[in-house]
């Protein structure tokens, strides 16, 4: 069992708190996220899913219950706040449409040079984050206005890596890309996590991406949490999650079909390789019966 | 059919800092879009078809080669509001195309450039909202609605300019999947009932999937255009230019490699489920 | 959330002032500001206060949402009451020390400077808290619109107006978004010294306008693309059509007019 790094007890959010008109953007969130996991939160638009990553790096402050990063409270000394945001790395959506320095370099070194890093480091830190997104050297010179939208976004990408977080957070990551600009951006977090082991969160609404990707899933639906479990085990509660507003992957769907048809298959499928072997047992098992 | 609009030869593309014309270029390109039909256009960023949606009406006229819109030349000045109004064009970002602060307003603006009468712009707004399932939304501020709604919102601005075919240019990317279903609905609405002509610019298959056929481009060119289920079948054409392929099609493909007796180009997963479930049954 | 805010302080209702043409608002509200400046005694200014608290009744909005237009002119108004307070001499003196004599005219003036603001702050307000802002733009282009003949673009300004209402909201939601995105990179906005904090808004400010601009371009796209051609051959979809309300409301500032130069001639004037 994995330690424990980023935990939520009763945690609530109202909006415009005290007035007429408040309203609960989060509810008595009850989670514990353990390392080295990648998180995949789905949930339809206006559910509280960024709501609540904005608690993870103390952009928010709770009107109810806590947050705990690494076993303490984030806002029990409002001094370190700032602090827990460099520990919790938050890429926020179309996060191209924040950079601001005229060269790539500088841009992935706002972070690190917030965080009061010497030269060297912060040097060394920007260039291991541009590996990390894929992109060469021949970069770091480059204004980032001058860039394309799938490269822009890896540089947006690459500024909040710079900081090293124990926690990366990405709000939609792959919004508004072309197929190749998506798979790009999936493929580097699964090797970032891979080569880092920082436990990753990634917001999206694609269940193709999430599947991809995920170890585990959470699903927020009107405020609350619903699920927070392994792809598998969120993916067989398939009905809940249409009534959510959300889907299964297309895979899973072909499954859960199968299945009301009367067939004998899993329904907690989702990848090709599975899904191509289960589909030969049923196809070849029925063969051999007829035979 | 006849077509409605006509490339000839195109060439287009936009000069960078040094006055050379290298980006989203379109050379010697040549397409008919047929009256009523859903054209569905794919590629990955920056493979042109961008330029495409402000060539079919007059926003920007070709380098080389002609834009013929309803018989009309997209270069001939004179024309460009007649265009203008038969060819809509609806963009990416829903809040950069919203004009006014109240949704009936917005609709209002296009048939009020034209010079409509009011009373009848105030019959065609909604007719528009209605429409697109927003009229219970008529007196909204545009800020409060979701991507979707604003999408539908933009739309029904193009419509009550009662053209006879609406661009859209990826409108569905910055959109939540409720809010994709929803435009993709109206605009399957807009084809189907009004017969107006569509073209559908996106990088989403299963969208591209939905409609009568599909164009995709590379590099300025065409490089398939067909049907949707043979333009899906051509998966290693798809990949080597940046697309993907619908996961029931990928799937139907491996089945296929197995040794399985299926068709290989099922669009979407219902599809493949009846084609799964006709070869268990022949067993 | 800051997007929360409203613009222009329209207050939503269907009373007899909102449904006045917003024409008819901006010249009687120009109207009005100009009869009370002809006011120079208390019964007058008290046809005038009637008149305010009448339309304020009409309106339906209520007095609290007035309180709020009034408090942060408070300052002026307290110092125009000292300033006339001390300075305006003559009636009987209640009051004397040092160099200062506070006497009855100076009380009466400084009340009566007072209550003239108060109304003309009321009176102003009412007409933004009864009109939406576009219905307000639109009024101005067609109250402006004689100024074309001298080649004053009026309706270009008017659209330049009705663009910038409707992104405020989105701009200001820009904001946000960009302040928490580099927040999240650890931009302090809240402590340092002046200097150091002009300087931590660059990072807004650059994405900001790089934002504003593409907004701007790809507006203007789907403004040509909507036929958008300026002012010329358009129609507009809402006619601004007088009703009899609009007619009654002139008539009775013209008898309201009437009576404060009638007041006026038959009392003592106080300024």
């Amino acid at each position: 069992m994995n330690s424990v790094v980023l935990e939520t007890k009763n945690l609530g959010y109202l909006y415009s708190k005290g007035t007429s008109s408040q309203v609960a953007a989060i509810n008595d969130i009850n989670l514990k996220i353990e390392k080295g996991e990648l998180v995949g939160i789905i949930g339809h638009t206006g559910s509280g899913k960024s709501t609540l990553i904005e608690h993870f790096n103390a952009i928010l402050k709770p009107t109810s219950g806590s947050v705990f990063l690494d076993g303490n409270d984030i806002w029990a000394d409002k001094k370190n706040v700032r602090s827990v945001r460099f520990k919790v790395g938050v890429c926020f959506q179309y996060p191209e449409y924040q950079l601001f320095e005229d060269t790539v370099e500088k841009d992935i070194g706002y972070g690190p040079k917030n965080m009061g890093l010497s030269e060297d480091e912060i040097k060394k830190r920007v260039r291991e984050s541009l590996s990390f997104v894929g992109l060469s050297e021949k970069y770091l010179e480059k204004s980032p206005f001058d860039l394309s939208g799938g490269e822009k976004r890896r540089v947006a990408i690459a500024g909040v890596m710079a900081m090293r977080p124990e926690v990366l957070v990405l709000d939609e990551p792959c919004a508004g890309l072309d197929p190749i600009g998506r798979n790009t951006v999936l493929d580097l977090i699964v090797k970032y996590r891979e080569k880092t082991g920082s436990t990753v969160i990634v917001v999206s609404h694609s269940m193709e991406d999430i599947s991809k990707i995920a170890t585990k899933i959470l699903v927020m639906n009107e405020s609350r949490l619903a699920y927070y479990d392994t792809v598998s085990n969120v993916f067989s509660h398939a009905g809940e999650l249409f009534s959510m507003g959300l889907d299964v992957p297309q895979i899973t769907r072909l499954f859960l079909k199968l299945k009301d048809a009367g067939y004998d298959v899993r329904t907690d499928i989702y990848t090709f390789e599975e899904a191509e072997k289960e589909l030969l047992k049923l196809l070849k098992r029925r063969g051999n019966n007829a035979q | 059919m006849s077509s409605y609009i006509e490339f000839q030869n195109v060439t287009f593309g936009y000069p960078d800092d040094e006055g050379n014309v290298t980006n989203d270029v379109i050379e010697n390109f040549n397409l008919k879009i047929e009256k009523g039909s859903f054209v569905a256009v794919l590629g990955h960023n920056g493979c042109g078809k961008s330029t495409l949606a402000k060539l079919c009406n007059a926003i920007e006229v070709p380098l080389s080669g002609k834009v013929f819109v309803d018989g009309l030349d997209t270069a001939d000045e004179e024309k460009v509001l007649d265009i203008r109004r038969r060819v809509g064009v609806v963009f990416q970002n829903p809040d950069n195309q919203i004009v006014a602060t109240i949704v009936e307003d917005d609709v209002a603006f296009g048939p009020e450039n034209l010079g409509v009468d009011p009373k009848e712009i105030r019959e065609r707004v909604d007719e528009a909202l209605k429409n697109v399932g927003m009229y219970e939304f008529r007196t909204f501020e545009p800020h409060k609605l979701s991507g979707g709604q604003k999408q539908r919102v933009a739309i029904a601005g193009i419509i009550a300019m009662k053209p006879e075919c609406i661009v859209l240019d990826e409108p569905t990317a910055m959109l939540d999947p409720r809010g994709r279903r929803e435009v993709m609905k109206t605009v399957k609405k807009l084809n189907k009932e009004f017969g107006i002509t569509v073209i559908f610019i996106t990088h989403y298959m299963d969208e591209a999937a939905k409609a009568d056929r599909v164009v995709v481009m590379d590099n300025g060119k065409v490089v398939l255009d067909d049907e949707p289920r043979k333009v899906f079948s051509n998966d290693e054409t798809l990949k080597k230019v940046g697309l993907d392929v619908p996961q029931a099609t990928e799937l139907s493909k491996m089945l296929v490699r197995d040794g399985i007796k299926i068709p290989e180009d099922s669009l979407d997963i219902d599809e493949l489920f009846e084609n799964i479930k006709a070869v268990l049954e022949a067993q | 959330m800051l997007s929360d805010i409203t613009i222009g302080q329209y207050y939503k209702g269907d009373s007899l002032v909102h449904r006045l043409d917003a024409r008819i608002k901006i010249i009687l509200t120009i109207l009005f500001i100009v009869i009370i400046f002809l006011c120079k005694n208390f019964f007058s200014l008290g046809l005038m206060i009637l008149l305010t608290v009448l339309s304020v009744l009409l309106s339906k909005v209520p007095f609290k949402m007035f309180f709020k237009s009034i408090k942060p002119l408070l300052p002026i108004i307290l110092f125009t009451v000292i300033l006339n307070m001390f300075y305006i001499g003559g009636g009987t003196v209640l009051l004397s020390f040092w160099k200062i004599e506070i006497t009855t005219k100076g009380v009466f003036t400084a009340i009566f400077m007072a209550v003239r603001i108060i109304c003309l702050i009321m009176c102003s307000s009412l007409l933004t808290y009864t009109t939406v802002p576009t219905a307000l733009t639109d009024a101005i282009e067609r109250l402006l619109s004689p100024l074309n003949v001298v080649h004053v673009p009026v309706h270009s300004l008017a659209m330049m107006m009705t663009l910038a209402l409707r992104f405020i909201p989105t701009l200001i939601e820009e904001i946000e978004r960009i302040m928490n995105a580099q927040k999240a990179r650890g931009a302090d906005f809240e402590s340092g010294k002046f200097m150091a904090r002009v300087k931590a808004m660059i990072p807004i400010l650059i994405p900001l306008f790089v934002s504003a601009f593409r907004r701007a371009y790809e507006l203007s796209f789907a403004m040509t693309c909507r036929c958008y051609h300026g002012g010329e051959g358009r129609t507009r979809m809402k006619q601004m059509k007088l009703h009899v309300s609009d007619f009654v409301s002139l008539g009775v500032f013209a008898a309201v007019l009437a009576g404060v130069i009638l007041l006026n001639s038959c009392f003592a004037r106080l300024i």
